[in-house]
């Protein structure tokens, strides 16, 4: 394998960055949610590559359980920017009023 | 060192994900996300193991893609074209962006990492199944309890009918 585990790891690293840009940035609620997405995969990139490198199949087993929880977070969150959509005909977050304290 | 298929997959990834969150039309941002996602799933075969890759892609690519695609077709066509975000938050944003990425990746590259190297055959998928149904049955077990609830609460909080916002009716 001509791949080393340090060029999976800066791969992941950019990905993170990227996605924590994202997320202080935009000001989209459903570009937030792609951001968040960014961030999960930079982290199950990160699981699988340590898997593959070091001795035992955890790894794996651990980055199917972020697959399915992540599925189960956007689905919720999706539900959750439709309703506010419907409340507030908007997607800014900045618009969400009465979410502050 | 990296070999081609490697650096390919890996500017589609990242590209793709700046073109999410830059993308002016969300519609086209959300199909950039499918890229990076299919491009995570590249590199899930690259690092031999096809089971993840393969969950990768029914999940992330099968449901996940088309869930936001329908989302982004569920609101205005004005909201989904306009980019509402303020000029220097974006500059401070790329600066945390760089120092992150140059922070984390000075961290990495002094750690020893780059010694580790691997001659072990890859993992079997039937490794990942005894894990599955030996040592994580409960994890297993809760996490399907997780998705449908997550499901039912969904569904419930999208059917909502009696959804009014006070501060605009006043």
């Amino acid at each position: 394998m001509s791949n080393t585990l340090l060029d999976f790891m800066i791969v992941s690293i950019a990905l993170l960055a990227i996605g924590i840009y994202g997320v202080s940035v935009k000001r989209n609620a459903i570009r937030m949610l792609f951001a968040i997405e960014i961030i999960v995969n930079a982290a199950n990139l990160n699981l699988v590559a340590f898997a593959r490198f070091l001795p035992g199949s955890e790894g794996q087993t651990f980055a199917l359980f972020s697959i399915a929880i992540a599925a189960a977070e956007v689905g919720v969150g999706l539900a959750l920017i439709i309703v506010a959509y419907r409340m507030y005909k908007n997607v800014d977050i900045a618009e969400f009023r009465s979410l502050k304290g | 060192m990296a070999d081609a298929v490697f650096l390919a997959i890996s500017i589609m990834t990242i590209g793709s994900a700046i073109a999410a969150l830059e993308v002016r039309s969300l519609i086209y941002g959300s199909i950039a996300l499918m890229g990076t996602l299919g491009g995570i799933a590249g590199f899930f075969l690259l690092l031999d193991s096809p089971f993840v890759a393969m969950f990768q892609i029914a999940v992330y690519i099968g449901s996940i893609a088309v869930l936001i695609l329908f989302t982004v077709m569920l609101v205005r066509r004005q909201l989904i074209f306009t980019k509402i975000e303020d000029k220097r938050r974006k500059y401070a944003g790329i600066g945390l962006m760089l120092i992150m990425m140059v922070g984390l990746g000075a961290i990495v590259i002094g750690s020893g990492i780059k010694s580790i190297q691997t001659d072990e055959p890859p993992v079997d998928f039937r490794e990942i199944g005894e894990d599955f149904l030996i040592y994580y049955w409960p994890a297993l077990i809760l996490m399907a309890l997780i998705l449908a609830a997550s499901v039912i609460g969904a569904l419930t909080l999208a059917r909502r009918e009696d959804v009014t916002n006070e501060q605009h009716t006043t």
